[in-house]
């Protein structure tokens, strides 16, 4: 699993790669009450937003740190926004993106390196 | 924490902000509200500081009895609003509430306004804690019993954890509850001994603006400012017959041409509530349009966010006298997309006070 300074983890998953944002992200940002996800099918380049996220406290974008076509958004967030604050690494994923570029991982962080950030 | 009016605020305590609304309409929830400003107006006798006021403001002041409260308004020469407060007879003064972010400019105004005749302190050793919530009566009479005889709007001095408070029997929730003026150095005594009250939570500043948004109440600098009236914030309850057209004082406040006319023709435009049909909330700032296509928005949200009770986005703003009719689809403008929102009445709950 990759880590971004933007506070998302990013996951492959046989050729596709499952976005989300981290712990400390959902509990920075407090209950979440509302997500708007990309269309399943949008080509986006990296940093484009692609997720707006509402808290109790303001709204968030959240930019896609891949380059790539958006194959799956998760519809459990559509009713239940909260599930982000709940699993934010399991249940509360955004989209799963096939990137053009793999190579474009590399620039993210590892778990220790993460941790580090936020520490 | 975020800097407000000069002081360091908690946006929200441990709980977060949806459980500490929660907790404040189920149970009671303890606010620091002490960065209001606190103000006491001294003349000969509490008629004629009430008197002076009555100059300033269009409510009945003369006509307020002791140990009673409303709720104010400075208008301005344009029949704006200069800031919104809280008045109390106290037997032989006013002691007023007004917000932190006017404080200043209120005292300065009301000494050009007022003095000589009438003297103005600004009380900078008092700190104000308000209780909100369904159990806030249980928990505040086991400090003192004569709680439970207070009435919405009630004013009393009594004691409370040893420090001599003055007590009012309201908020800025919807729920029923006390504010509560206390010595500052008796604050954080009294504050912990309502916090070990099981029932007792500490709430933010998030917590804060959702609960009165909920109960459809105006925050000033967002949902009233100096270019909205009285009329078009739809306050026009505050405003007592006595200073009416045809009242036994009408008129003699900065605006009352405007307002008065106001009073009896409408005004243009409305405070509505603004329930977004979506999930999406709509914050100050979104644009209203009549439909999916206009380039012309018809008005604006001037406060908005979720709703932890409604279970849903709520929002507050101005339209058009004439659209301002519940029932009534408008679009806002989030993101560059036109979603539809009902015109609904506020509050958005029911207001809980024991009157």
């Amino acid at each position: 699993m990759k880590f971004t300074e933007e506070h998302e983890w990013l996951r492959i998953e046989d050729d596709l790669v499952v976005v989300g944002i981290t712990e400390h992200a959902s509990t920075q940002l407090g209950d979440i009450v509302f997500v708007e996800l990309p269309e399943e099918g949008d080509t986006v380049s990296k940093d484009d937003e692609v997720v707006v996220i509402e808290s109790v406290k303001a709204a968030s974008d959240i930019l896609s740190p891949l380059d790539g076509e958006i194959t799956e958004i998760n519809p459990a967030l559509e009713d239940e926004p909260s599930k982000v604050n709940e699993d934010p690494m399991g249940a509360g994923w955004f989209f799963k993106i096939r990137p053009s570029d793999l190579s474009q991982m590399d620039d993210y962080m590892d778990e220790a390196a993460y941790n580090k950030l936020i520490s | 924490m975020v800097g407000f009016a000069g002081f360091d605020m908690p946006v929200q305590y441990p709980l977060g902000v949806m459980q500490e609304h929660a907790h404040t309409r189920t149970k009671a929830g303890l606010f620091d509200v002490s960065h209001m400003g606190q103000v006491i107006l001294r003349g000969t006798s509490y008629e004629a500081a009430a008197s002076a006021l009555e100059r300033i403001i269009p409510m009945d002041v003369q006509g307020l009895q002791p140990g009673r409260q409303r709720y104010g308004l400075f208008t301005n020469p344009q029949g704006g609003i200069q800031d919104d407060l809280m008045f109390a007879n106290r037997g032989d003064h006013i002691f007023m509430v007004v917000n932190a972010a006017c404080a200043d400019a209120d005292i300065k105004y009301l000494r050009a306004m007022l003095e000589p005749d009438i003297s103005i302190k600004h009380l900078e050793n008092r700190a104000l804690l308000a209780l909100q919530g369904p159990r806030a009566e249980a928990v505040l009479a086991e400090h003192h019993p004569a709680i439970r005889d207070m009435k919405f709007m009630d004013v009393e001095t009594l004691p409370l954890a040893g420090a001599e408070c003055w007590i009012s029997r309201s908020g800025y929730t919807g729920e029923d509850g006390f504010e509560i003026s206390v010595p500052t150095a008796a604050a954080n005594d009294l504050a912990q001994a309502l916090l070990a009250h099981q029932d007792v939570e500490f709430i933010g500043l998030g917590a804060r603006d959702s609960l009165r948004l909920e109960a459809g109440l105006c925050l000033y600098g967002h949902d009233i400012d100096e270019n909205t009236s009285p009329v078009d914030a739809g306050l026009s309850w505050a405003i007592q017959r006595a200073r009416r057209a045809g009242g036994a004082r009408a008129g003699g406040f900065p605006g009352a041409e405007r307002i008065l006319d106001e009073l009896t023709g409408g005004a243009e435009k409305k405070r509505v509530g603004l329930r977004p049909q979506g999930r999406a909330p709509m914050r100050e700032g979104v644009l209203i349009f009549a439909d999916e296509t206009g380039d012309t928005p018809i008005g604006a949200v001037t406060s908005g966010g979720f709703g932890p009770t409604v279970q849903g986005p709520v929002a507050m703003g101005y339209v058009p006298t004439e659209v301002a009719t519940a029932q009534t689809i408008v679009f806002g403008e989030v993101r560059g997309k036109r979603l539809p929102v009902e015109i609904v009445s506020l509050p958005f709950t029911a207001a809980n006070f024991k009157r």
